[in-house]
């Protein structure tokens, strides 16, 4: 700031004026509102490289998991092995040894290894998943059994890693989770073009596994889901109606008060409280089941409600009392009044505050893990009261997996977990934009 | 799935109650054209009728669920023969009930089941059934006489709509007193299993003891697994994450809001507040991920290479990410508060020569402060009782150190390891986890409220 021309000064004791003691202030108050300056400046790119290192992290950990090892076999579906009566009854072909054939294919494709334990270590690259692959195969078309086909079979997770890239190969034997002989058969596959990276469609189609190259997320999609709905299906009526009574009808006595302050709190409260309270009130008086998306969605309707409740109130008061007043003009009840012509032009607000308390559900893992929604479950649930777990916990839980190709895994469901959220925040802020009215 | 069949027959009664109490009054005063003779619109004599049948039906439907398994389990236990049941203790017992209805449901037995045990599942199942055909017989009962009773009392002159309007206030209330129901059944609930503690371990012990090992011995002879329920280590943890949290974004949070709300250009701000928010909508678990996998082996990593020792579950870790989580929380409400200083405050520092950073020192900090101090509590709140990155960046071990580099552990990693996995709900593990919780909620309920009273103070002075 350059100060204008000072009148002439009459100085002081010293002789010097005010404008020489605030000139030669000038050079060090400039460099000091430099420095602040730029100490913002720091403070706002270190936020947002935090957002960007997060964002990069997980993308580079997670973008390998949505592609999948196979590798090539031609199996001979021997009758012998499959079903050595010709009985072709279900039953039989569904205990058939399949891991046999896929052996058998194996050994004829390296026909050098001999040693017994490097034939375990053969057989181990491709899946345990991967007789079931044929059983399906088989079970659908029993025409197959005394052909050969070739088949991209599900290669076993260390191969997967190995495939994208993520085992070092300089790195000493023994520290490697595949052996030199193991990278041999693999490099050889590869030169044959039986190693091949696909879409990994199981990774959206799976329920959750001990193998990672098995695991999946659609089981804990499903439970998001079913929580998801019923939370919104419990918390929005009760959440708009205490709104509406709150805004609109309550009389200001100390009992109104009361319930205000209640709610601003509950909004603060952490989270992992409300898991407490489920378990010991739903599970514990009422006997709700646990590990259900009943139960999830009950203590989530809780943690969400507040959320809602505080946006339908700012969606009410943006409705201007004209209305009101109208609608009471031409002889409508109060009631009348609010739920003809109020609620509707206050929806859209109300909604937005739905869907951010929605988003706000998905994400949250602590309060699941109090009412047993951690447990491992396989089956994809389907219902509101199958045992199920959710998106975020299936994250938690994947992370403390030892596997190495969980973590590719974690990294994806936290991206698809992200995508749900900012589809969700998007939705709210459209419609915002759509619907929102300056009156 | 056989519950849903029912429940959309009683949904069928309601549409027909509806119907048929809107027909029987425009019947009652002669055909839809004299319905101006009528108190209320046709439709509200339907809801009238609707709600009649409904509400009984549903009352007694809900409490009916909420209490049959405990009356079933009763009955059940009280038939169990008594040489099952001698000498058992309460827990045991349990099991037992519960061994009863996995094999009445079909699920896995723990043990290979009696003769006895059979006995009592397929009594139970029995049971079940019996309570099920009652429960849904005296349902369709309210709900037809309560159809009738209405559809009785419909006339010219019932005033159907204030009924309507009447029974739908006592609905609003009855919702908006669910904050305080929770309330209640949070503070109730974590108490008694609190006090239950407290009866076990003294409180003296719980809150000044040092020494933490909830694993209480299974057996006499078992070495290491005494027990002991000293939560300083936990509270000392606790604070220190929270603290390095703090340290990380506060001067982060206030300085960005500083920045965007006095310097930025309008196109920065546009761009660069939204952006930050992003960090606030991100799931805790997805931060705990980061912390375990990215940053905790990262610090160790640089620790090693100065010659630190660091343990793989470092406090800072967790704290250094708890910061990043909570920076947007503090900028947000920073903001909004240095938006709330008013302008003429800015326009006098500027007219005494002030510099801008000067004014934003000495005028509008100055001025801002109780708002930010109000901010800042709410993040220690939310750095105390935020579980998910420190259940899965810091450690278990409970010490007693300052040492940012040391592993240690939080309140709410403990409730969690405490109440995950097999629990009994008698033994004095289980029930530290409520004592943690009830700690928990009193320490962030008293921030929660000062930080709200000194905000709401803060607003009004300059409103």
């Amino acid at each position: 700031m350059n100060s204008p021309v000072v009148p002439p000064p009459t100085g002081d004791a010293s002789g010097r004026r005010v404008i020489d003691h605030v000139n030669a202030s000038l050079k060090r108050r400039h460099a000091a509102e430099r420095r602040f300056r730029a100490l913002g400046m720091a403070a706002v790119t270190l936020g947002l490289l935090f957002v960007a290192v997060l964002f990069i992290d997980i993308v580079a950990k997670g973008y390998t998991a949505f592609e999948q090892t196979y590798i090539q076999l031609p199996i001979a579906f021997d009758a012998e092995v499959i079903d050595p009566d010709g009985s072709r009854n279900a039953e039989t072909l569904a205990d058939a040894d399949y891991m046999a054939l896929i052996d058998n294919a194996l050994m004829a494709e390296f026909p050098e290894v001999t040693e017994r334990s490097d034939q375990f270590a053969l057989s181990a690259i491709v899946s345990v998943g991967a007789p079931y692959q044929l059983q399906r195969m088989v079970l659908a078309d029993p025409g197959l059994i005394g052909k050969t086909e070739s088949v991209w079979l599900l290669a076993d997770d260390l191969v997967d890693m190995f495939a994208k890239g993520r085992v070092d190969r300089r790195l000493p034997e023994d520290h490697r989770q595949l052996d030199d002989r193991t990278l041999g058969w693999l490099d050889a596959l590869a030169a044959k073009g039986q190693l091949e990276k696909r879409f990994n469609t199981g990774f959206f189609t799976n329920g959750d596994s001990r193998e990672p190259e098995l695991a999946g997320i659609a089981g804990a999609l499903a439970g998001s889901f079913y929580t998801l709905v019923l939370t919104l299906v419990f918390s929005f009526p009760i959440g708009v109606g205490a709104a509406l009574y709150l805004q609109e009808f309550a009389p200001k006595n100390r009992w109104t008060d009361l319930i205000e302050v209640n709610i601003n709190n509950l909004a603060a409260v952490p989270s992992i409280v409300f898991g407490l309270l489920g378990l010991a009130v739903f599970i514990g008086v009422f006997g709700v089941p646990r590990s259900t998306p009943l139960i999830g969605a009950l203590v989530m309707t809780l943690m969400t409600l507040p959320t809602i409740i505080i946006a339908s109130r700012a969606a009410l008061t943006s409705v201007p009392p004209s209305i009101r007043e109208a609608a009471l003009g031409v002889g409508a009840s109060p009631l009348q009044a609010q739920f003809h012509h109020v609620l509707p032009l206050a929806m859209p607000g109300m909604l937005t505050g739905a869907i951010l308390g929605m988003a706000r559900a998905l994400g949250e893992t602590a309060p699941l893990l109090m009412i047993g929604m951690i447990a491992f479950i396989v089956d994809v649930p389907h219902g509101f009261t199958d045992p199920s777990t959710v998106l975020p916990v299936q994250i938690y839980l994947w992370a403390d997996s030892p596997e190495r190709a969980f973590v590719e895994r974690t990294s994806a469901a936290i991206m698809v977990l992200l995508a749900f959220l900012m589809l969700m925040n998007l939705t709210a802020v459209l419609l915002r934009r759509r619907f929102e009215r300056r009156w | 799935m056989s519950s849903w069949l029912p429940l959309l027959a009683l949904l069928g009664v309601l549409a027909l109650a509806y119907q048929l109490g809107q027909k029987r009054a425009v019947a009652a005063v002669g055909g839809p054209t004299c319905i101006n003779n009528l108190h209320s619109l046709p439709g509200y004599y339907g809801l009238y009728t609707a709600l009649w049948a409904g509400i009984p039906a549903i009352l007694i439907l809900a409490l009916w669920s909420g209490f049959q398994d405990h009356l079933v389990v009763s009955l059940v236990k009280a038939e169990l023969p008594a040489s099952l049941t001698e000498g058992l203790s309460e827990g045991r017992l349990g099991l037992l009930v519960n061994d009863v209805k996995n094999l009445a449901t079909g699920n896995i037995v723990s043990t290979d089941p009696s003769p006895e045990i059979q006995a009592a599942a397929a009594h139970y199942l029995q049971l079940r059934r019996i309570a099920g055909f009652a429960l849904w017989g005296l349902v369709f009962a309210l709900a037809g006489g309560g159809l009738a009773l209405a559809l009785k009392r419909i006339g010219p002159q019932l005033r159907a709509r204030n009924g309507v309007e009447g029974t739908l206030m006592v609905v609003l209330i009855v919702f908006s007193s669910m904050a305080i129901l929770t309330t209640l059944g949070i503070v109730l609930s974590v108490l008694f299993e609190s006090l239950r503690f407290f009866q076990q371990v003294p409180w003296t012990e719980f809150f000044f003891g040092t020494e933490w090992s909830p694993q209480t011995a299974m057996r006499a002879d078992q070495v290491g697994s005494t027990g002991a329920f000293g939560a300083v280590p936990l509270f000392a943890g606790t604070m220190l994450i929270s603290l390095i949290a703090m340290l990380v974004a506060v001067p982060i949070g206030l300085m960005s809001a500083i920045y965007l709300s006095e310097y930025a250009p309008r196109t920065l701000r546009a761009w660069a507040k939204p952006m930050l928010e992003i960090l606030a909508g991100i799931p805790t678990v997805v931060y705990g991920f980061f912390a375990a996998l990215t940053v905790a082996p990262a610090i160790r990593g640089w620790g090693e290479a100065l010659g630190l020792t660091v343990a793989s579950e470092s406090a800072l870790a967790a704290g250094l990410v708890m910061g990043i989580m909570i920076i947007p929380f503090v900028s947000s409400l920073s903001d909004d508060v240095i938006n709330a200083v008013p302008q003429a405050m800015r326009d006098g520092s500027y007219a005494l020569g002030a510099t801008q950073s000067e004014t934003v020192r000495r005028v509008i900090l100055p001025a801002a402060l109780p708002g930010i101090v109000g901010g800042v509590l709410l993040a220690v709140s939310r750095a105390i009782g935020e579980t998910m990155i420190v259940v899965m960046a810091a450690g278990m071990s409970a010490r007693l150190t300052a040492n940012p580099l040391d592993a240690v552990t939080t309140v709410t990693v403990q409730i969690v390891t405490l109440l995950t996995g097999d629990q009994e709900f008698d033994s004095p593990k289980t029930l530290a986890a409520f004592a943690l919780g009830l700690t928990l909620f009193a320490v962030t309920l008293v921030l929660n409220v000062i930080a709200l009273q000194i905000v709401r103070k803060y607003r009004e002075q300059y409103e």
